[in-house]
């Protein structure tokens, strides 16, 4: 009863915003588009240095096509799902989160809810075509493995973007006035997994690709369904790391999120 | 109360200086008004910080063995980068909505009942915030980009005051076209959607994304000229590291000062045509 009366709630809170979503409908339709537009120019972005150069790190435009699919794919969905997280500064800061915190619903599904963006399906749906057409064009030796890869990596990868966006929106609980610096590591970690990590050096390489864990999202994937040598000399199973680095994220995230919550102290405003 | 409503123009007054006071004021208390924000400069300079290191390194990689791309040599290319992304927050080039929001609220009937035009009021606040702007987010950017990366230093001795009059007039070219984006909340209520076409056409058409010597010659031309985007970021930019000859970088501000004319122009008529149409709803 408990669980039926919590889910009957959140439906209505969806059907709410899916309402108030649709009822400028032009502004709804530019949405949409607009929103394709920002992953069709990530690609295009691609396109154009690659219409510069013929290699980018030591991979072709193919090759690094199934890294970008990869990466958009699962920053889209994840961005769908959960990327309303990063206006958790604003609520923070104009008291709307005591809103929340007072109705007798978990806070954070409430948050994802209150302004679920149905005008990012777009997104999603072109960042799966994307991965779609890279991986049957790239010239994949298919093996059982490989496809079982191919399936398993993406959700992964949302995993992982889900839990960095929940983990970085957890700052503004310390911090309210951090503004945009969460999109260093959101929107900043899709850049970096948009391209062959062999791009980068130095330390900056070691804290995005290791540190944070990004390495596992697009690259190491995109090697092993390539069947390619890791140039920076890592085993070709580590490819296969990503579901649990993803599992790992998210526990990170579900612990940031009860530590920080714990620690908010309402602004008063 | 009856005599003012917002199509009876505002009075116009003839002394020029008092006009430069108003308009000094304006921007005085503009700048003040952003330096509040010192918390949200800094978090904003770390995410141009980490957005400066991975479009460098994806830059340089197209550099390929010959060393150059499009006109650029690695170091230009540093430059390029960092001082672009010190640019962003000086332009503002995303996140404004002061006059959408306005608009859609009504409050934009005080800033019509003003002695100062509006497009002349919200300008000087612009000129303010990009003042403060260019102290706290274009100083760090230029300063930690040359610690991990190659920059060029320009040769020529006029480069330095061009390009910061190129900034200037990339901030008024950049404000002209925001106006006008927010000004759709007029006829639309909600610019979620202009708002979302000019983050993606800004960030893209302006140089952003990558230097616009990447596309083939003919679309570069055709933005130059027909387009007052890379007047925002890429023409400031090439003025500072010297891609082309002085002659050239000076018509190249040359054009910035047309579309700034023309979009202020451009503001002033939209602003005139909206005012005989808006209706503030509530009390």
């Amino acid at each position: 009863m408990e669980v039926r009366g919590a889910l009957r709630a959140y439906r209505s809170l969806l059907g709410a915003q899916a309402r108030s979503q649709a009822a400028y409908r032009t502004s709804f339709v530019v949405d949409l588009v607009g929103n394709l537009g920002a992953t069709v120019f990530d690609v295009v972005t691609v396109l154009v240095i690659f219409g510069v150069t013929r290699e980018l790190g030591g991979f072709t435009l193919r090759e690094t096509l199934v890294v970008v699919g990869l990466s958009s794919c699962a920053f889209a969905a994840a961005d769908l799902l959960v990327g309303n997280i990063e206006r958790l500064p604003r609520y923070v800061r104009t008291g709307l989160f005591d809103a929340v915190l007072v109705r007798p619903l978990a806070a954070l599904p409430q948050l994802l809810l209150m302004d679920l963006p149905l005008r990012k399906v777009s997104r999603a749906v072109f960042g799966l075509a994307v991965l779609l057409y890279a991986l049957a064009s790239a010239g994949i030796d298919w093996t059982p493995g490989r496809v079982a890869l191919a399936v398993v990596a993406p959700p992964a990868g949302v995993v992982f973007f889900a839990s960095v966006f929940v983990t970085t929106a957890t700052v503004s609980f310390y911090w309210v006035d951090s503004g945009e610096m969460a999109n260093s590591v959101t929107y900043g970690g899709r850049d970096f997994t948009s391209y062959p990590i062999t791009v980068y050096g130095g330390w900056f390489r070691a804290l995005f690709a290791y540190g944070m864990g990004f390495a596992f999202v697009s690259y190491h994937p995109a090697l092993a369904l390539l069947g390619r040598a890791d140039p920076l000399g890592l085993p070709s199973w580590v490819g296969w790391a990503s579901p649990g680095v993803a599992f790992v994220a998210a526990t990170v995230a579900a612990l940031a999120w009860r530590v920080g919550i714990r620690h908010y102290r309402s602004t008063g405003s | 109360m009856g005599s003012v409503t917002a199509t009876v123009g505002p009075p116009t007054d003839a002394h020029v200086t008092p006009w430069f006071r108003t308009f000094g004021a304006i921007v005085a208390a503009g700048f003040r008004r952003h330096a509040t924000y010192r918390q949200a400069a800094v978090a904003g300079v770390v995410t141009n910080t980490v957005f400066g290191f991975l479009r460098c390194y994806i830059f340089l990689a197209a550099t390929g063995a010959a060393g150059t791309v499009a006109g650029y040599d690695r170091a230009q290319l540093g430059t390029f980068v960092w001082a672009g992304q010190g640019l962003l927050a000086v332009i503002a080039i995303w996140g404004w909505t002061d006059l959408a929001d306005r608009i859609r609220t009504g409050e934009v009937a005080a800033d019509l009942l003003r002695p100062v035009h509006p497009v002349t009021s919200y300008l000087a606040v612009d000129l303010g915030r990009a003042g403060f702007a260019a102290l706290a987010r274009l100083v760090p950017p230029l300063v930690v980009g040359p610690l991990f990366f190659a920059v060029y230093l320009p040769r020529h001795w006029a480069t330095v005051p061009l390009f910061l009059v190129s900034v200037l007039l990339a901030v008024v070219v950049c404000f002209g076209c925001r106006y006008l984006v927010n000004a759709t909340a007029y006829w639309l209520q909600d610019v979620r959607g202009p708002m979302i076409l000019w983050t993606l056409g800004s960030g893209v058409l302006a140089g952003l994304y990558f230097p616009l010597g990447f596309l083939p010659g003919w679309l570069e031309a055709t933005l130059r000229y027909a387009t007052p985007f890379p007047g925002i970021l890429q023409i400031p930019l090439d003025v500072l590291v010297e891609r082309e000859s002085m002659p050239t970088n000076l018509g190249l501000v040359g054009l910035q000062v047309v579309w700034a004319v023309l979009l202020l122009a451009l503001c002033r008529l939209v602003q005139r045509r909206a005012e005989r149409r808006l209706v503030v709803q509530g009390g």
